[in-house]
């Protein structure tokens, strides 16, 4: 394709949970400074994609990252690689929101040492860019949806990894707040160049802000490529087994609608 | 350049903070050095205390037979009631950081139980060998916790806080039941074991050095792993994704903990809730940082157990109440309206 390295490459990766086949040769490549979506019905193994390329969970097959085995690096040096905000993120609620950021710059800190000066000043810039030092000595439990996901994107970007894994950005988020998260890891990944996996369950949000979609369906990857190409109604309607409407919305890129009195 | 140092100070414990339970300990211990029969002033107790440092020399006006009653009965009393109470709380605060779980305490976790078990075996089994209850605490202290945690697995992922509070009691139950049987066969022994078991700080200096050494560096182990809780409490899979091998910071903290529970445990019975109302009292006060409640809950859990021998040495006198019944007295409330402050914002 283009001439720019693979940041992610995922080969023939197959997962199994208890006696359940969850993924099965998935095939995968993220180029440096793309944004892949990864989108499929529930239960198509997402979020366990996510997981495997971070490296919490067992698999078989082969996951490179920055041209390197993911296999043979240890657990820091994978964590300056690759920043992870979970789902559900647990965020301690009597912590502060500059704690809570801080440890993002684990990776750097030796084991029982202290941050540094440094680690401090990344981490109250990191704070700064997402409109947060107001919040910095408040209590993580006194936030509301919005902010806690921003907190939660600020101690992944105090990491200072190259690539974002995030799983479901926007859940529980309004439509507001949706596109606010949205842009600004759009905004994020162009000023730094960070390359990005995200799921998202809505269509029409993964259309619109990534460059590359991954159907997954049982466990597979059954398409792969442009948002235009993806979200076809064919492909839409027999993997998530729904009746949409798919027509060119703003940029050209796709809007899924769904269709009243569906399958 | 804007400051970083001021978005940066709650991540440890603030010097203010730190000063102010020093004080409050200082204090404790100066009333816990006075209380009792005896006639003595503060003052006077204050410049006793200082005559005791090395190289200090300061007149006290006390008669040699007060010293003696201050420095042989009273100040061991006060030393091993501050470093047992100190142990509790920070083992407290080791739990429930690894098991994350504000309720998490080594006396409902079945450490406490463990260690009785075992101890009471130690006594009945090798009554001569004084040495041999430490260890005994110990494997005690571990082998509790264990079931508990092995238990509180079994019994379902998904119970969250409630469950391995329900395993802990039922494995107390079950060691406790075990220790009674062991116990009814040195009915001789009984009195020694259950004044164990209520709990006791009077043992003298033989008490306090026999503590020290596993005080010291089952609380340095702890101490030095706040920042490392902190990366756990936001969970196992976010912990490895910032490159923490959490299994094995776990393993550690679990150990140095059980090691604080059981040193505190084998001098001076089973105290319960120190390890739960301290931690609880400190991350209100303080935040919920390790690095700060560790510390702070090694320091206010020392005072707080002077606090309540003081009272047990006061309440009924010229009896004495045992101690672990002022702590259970205060403690069991607390728990109850720490339960219901945590199910409020777990749901």
């Amino acid at each position: 394709m283009t001439g720019t390295p693979a940041m992610i490459g995922v080969r023939d990766l197959s997962v199994r949970l208890g006696d359940r086949e969850v993924l099965t040769g998935v095939d995968a490549t993220v180029r440096r400074g793309e944004w892949l979506a990864i989108i499929g019905p529930n239960g198509a193994g997402k979020s366990t994609l996510l997981k495997a390329v971070m490296g919490v969970l067992a698999h078989r097959g082969q996951v490179d990252l920055d041209g390197r085995s993911a296999a043979t690096l240890k657990p820091r040096q994978r964590a300056r690689l690759i920043a992870y905000a979970p789902q559900t993120p647990a965020v301690p609620p009597d912590m502060t929101v500059f704690d809570y950021a801080l440890l993002g710059r684990t990776p750097y800190i030796p084991y029982l040492g202290r941050e540094s000066r440094h680690d401090r000043e990344v981490t109250a810039s990191v704070l700064d860019r997402l409109d947060l030092t107001a919040f910095a000595t408040r209590r993580a439990g006194e936030l509301s949806g919005g902010e806690r996901q921003r907190v939660v994107l600020a101690r992944a970007l105090a990491q200072q990894a190259p690539v974002l894994l995030l799983d479901e950005p926007t859940t529980a988020l309004d439509l507001g707040h949706q596109q606010q998260v949205l842009e600004l890891v759009d905004r994020l990944r162009r000023a730094d160049g960070l390359t990005v996996v995200t799921t998202l369950h809505d269509l029409t949000l993964a259309g619109q802000y990534a460059d590359t979609l991954l159907l997954l369906a049982r466990g597979r990857a059954v398409a792969c490529g442009e948002p235009d190409k993806v979200l076809t109604e064919p492909l839409v309607g027999e993997h998530f087994d729904a009746h949409v409407m798919i027509e060119p919305g703003p940029g050209g890129r796709p809007v899924v609608h769904l269709v009243r009195g569906g399958p | 350049m804007r400051s970083a140092e001021t978005a940066a100070g709650p991540s440890r414990a603030r010097p203010l903070w730190v000063t102010g339970a020093l004080g409050a300990l200082a204090l404790s211990m100066v009333a816990g050095l006075l209380g009792g029969a005896a006639d003595i002033s503060p003052w006077q107790v204050v410049v006793q205390a200082a005559d005791w440092l090395p190289f200090v020399t300061a007149d006290s006006g006390l008669s040699p037979v007060e010293q003696g009653l201050l420095y042989e009965l009273r100040l061991p009393r006060v030393l091993v009631a501050a470093v047992v109470g100190g142990l509790l709380a920070i083992a407290g605060a080791g739990y429930q950081g690894v098991f994350r779980n504000p309720l998490a305490d080594p006396y409902l976790l079945g450490a406490a139980a463990g260690a009785g078990l075992m101890t009471t075996v130690a006594i009945v089994l090798l009554p001569q060998l004084a040495a041999s209850i430490p260890v005994a605490a110990f494997a005690g202290a571990v082998g509790g916790v264990f079931l508990a945690y092995a238990l509180g697995n079994t019994a379902g992922r998904s119970g969250g806080t409630s469950t391995l509070v329900l395993a802990g009691v039922a494995v107390t139950s079950f060691l406790t039941a075990i220790q009674t049987f062991v116990q009814q066969f040195k009915v001789e022994e009984l009195q020694r074991i259950y004044a164990w078991i209520l709990g006791d700080v009077g043992g003298g200096w033989e008490q306090f050095w026999l503590v020290l050494p596993y005080a010291a560096v089952s609380a340095v182990l702890l101490l030095l792993h706040g920042r490392m809780l902190d990366v756990l409490s936001v969970g196992d899979e976010e912990a490895v994704s910032l490159g923490v091998r959490a299994a094995r910071v776990r393993f550690t903290v679990l150990l140095a903990a059980s090691l604080a529970t059981a040193a505190a445990v084998a001098v001076s019975g089973l105290i319960g809730f120190v390890g739960i109302v301290v931690p609880h009292l400190v991350r209100r006060l303080a935040g919920g940082s390790y690095r700060s409640v560790l510390p702070l809950s090694l320091i206010v859990g020392a005072a707080f157990l002077v606090l309540a021998d003081l009272a047990a040495r006061t309440v009924i006198a010229p009896a004495e109440l045992p101690i672990g019944v002022v702590t259970m007295f205060v403690g069991a409330p607390f728990f109850v309206a720490v339960l219901r402050m945590t199910r409020r914002t777990a749901t």
